[in-house]
């Protein structure tokens, strides 16, 4: 038990995957212009780590070694197109605000690098917590990143208004704006990660 | 299908809504490949290629394959697999034929397949110019033209970069923020002025 616990709780903190292991970035600053936005990509990201895991691992002996990228690649498209047909049909405005960025999960380096390193070698339970954890660090950096965003490039959290007098600075909201938090963020990690060396 | 339209598809993908500073595809390649010119090149180069073959490979296989077999929900399966055969087969070739080329391409091109970029403008182009399951007029060449454009605007961002990260390495910078960081960091800045094309309207 402690073990599946360790897999799990790796993904968030130790091995996060957008600060740490710094990979797919792409969808965490594109959608991170409100925590609602956010929450709706981690989960639909998490559905498809926890699925292509425990797939590809389940299938990890009668895949051959050389074509095994491929074989990866159709097992997280299959995953990520039923992510699509689901968010098109029951919740059509967080499908418009991701936008293209729902089929781009097939290029999430996170699942296909988690397949590729860790659930073609492990066991289906283990893979299954460490999609889980990968998923749920990959939410929770997505949730810090809109939140910073939000609150500071539209004065509002999930939505709602928080300080009448405050101005908010349009720019966090735009398309730099996620990448000054996002490069800040990750040098103020790095001076944790040095002060604790 | 006029030059207007064109304009519009060129100034779009190049400058306004940028491949990289402004819809964040291929981030990961452009600060893990930017940090001097001469890769810089060879993978904008790369890119470039691949995301025109690209736009014309889907546009035939949505517009003959999947529209007719009412087969659209497969778009992200068939596109992907189809852009990773090509890369593969484009890769045999090019070390086959011209092993000089190989090793000035041939350690970016792997690389492409998993780079959003190229998938996004095949997502992109289907979006944009097919209008509920059917093709407006000429829409292959603007799918091709668009193709194009978004290649030609990741070079531009990666090219600018290189140039900016070269001349960081004389620079003393504080180690905390060293190398990725400091990438996002300017290339935020980038983008902040890129802002300023958004003031082209047509």
């Amino acid at each position: 038990m402690r073990r599946y616990l360790g897999d799990f709780l790796k993904g968030i903190i130790k091995e996060n995957p957008t600060f740490v292991l710094v990979l797919g970035l792409c969808p965490t600053l594109a959608v991170s212009t409100s925590v609602i936005n956010g929450i709706g990509m981690g989960i639909a990201a998490t559905f498809v780590l926890l699925g292509s895991n425990v797939i590809i691992s389940l299938i990890k002996n009668i895949i051959p070694d050389r074509i095994r990228i491929p074989c990866f690649i159709v097992v997280i498209a299959t995953f990520v197109t039923i992510t699509e047909m689901t968010m098109k049909a029951y919740s059509p405005v967080l499908d418009r605000a991701l936008g293209i960025y729902v089929p781009l999960i097939v290029v999430n380096c996170i699942v296909l690098g988690r397949a590729e390193a860790y659930a073609q070698r492990q066991t289906v339970l283990n893979s299954l917590f460490d999609g889980l954890g990968m998923g749920v660090g990959f939410t929770l950096a997505l949730i810090l990143i809109s939140g910073i965003r939000e609150v500071l490039g539209a004065g509002k959290f999930l939505g709602y208004t928080l300080a009448q007098r405050f101005e908010p600075a349009f720019v966090l909201g735009m398309p730099s704006g996620a990448l000054l938090v996002i490069g800040l963020l990750l040098g103020f990690f790095n001076v944790l990660k040095n002060r604790r060396e | 299908m006029n030059a207007t339209q064109f304009l519009t598809i060129f100034i779009s993908a190049v400058f306004i809504y940028n491949v990289i500073l402004s819809r964040f595809l291929g981030l990961c390649s452009f600060v893990a490949i930017s940090r001097e010119t001469k890769p810089a090149m060879a993978m904008s180069l790369s890119v470039m290629f691949v995301t025109t073959m690209s736009s014309i490979i889907t546009w035939f296989i949505y517009r003959f394959l999947l529209i007719p077999f009412g087969l659209t929900y497969l778009r992200t399966i068939s596109f992907i697999l189809v852009i990773a055969t090509f890369v593969q087969f484009v890769e045999m070739v090019i070390r086959r034929i011209s092993p000089p080329l190989y090793r000035f391409f041939g350690i970016y091109l792997p690389l492409i397949t998993v780079n959003c970029a190229v998938l996004g403008v095949a997502v992109l182009n289907v979006d944009m110019f097919f209008i509920n399951g059917r093709a407006v007029p000429g829409s292959f060449y603007y799918s091709l033209f668009q193709g194009i454009c978004v290649g030609l605007g990741y070079a531009l961002a990666m090219l600018l970069m290189s140039g900016i990260r070269e001349r960081l390495d004389l620079c003393d910078v504080p180690k905390a923020v060293k190398d990725f960081p400091l990438a996002f960091i300017i290339a935020s800045i980038m983008s902040l002025s890129f802002l300023g094309f958004n003031g082209f309207k047509f």
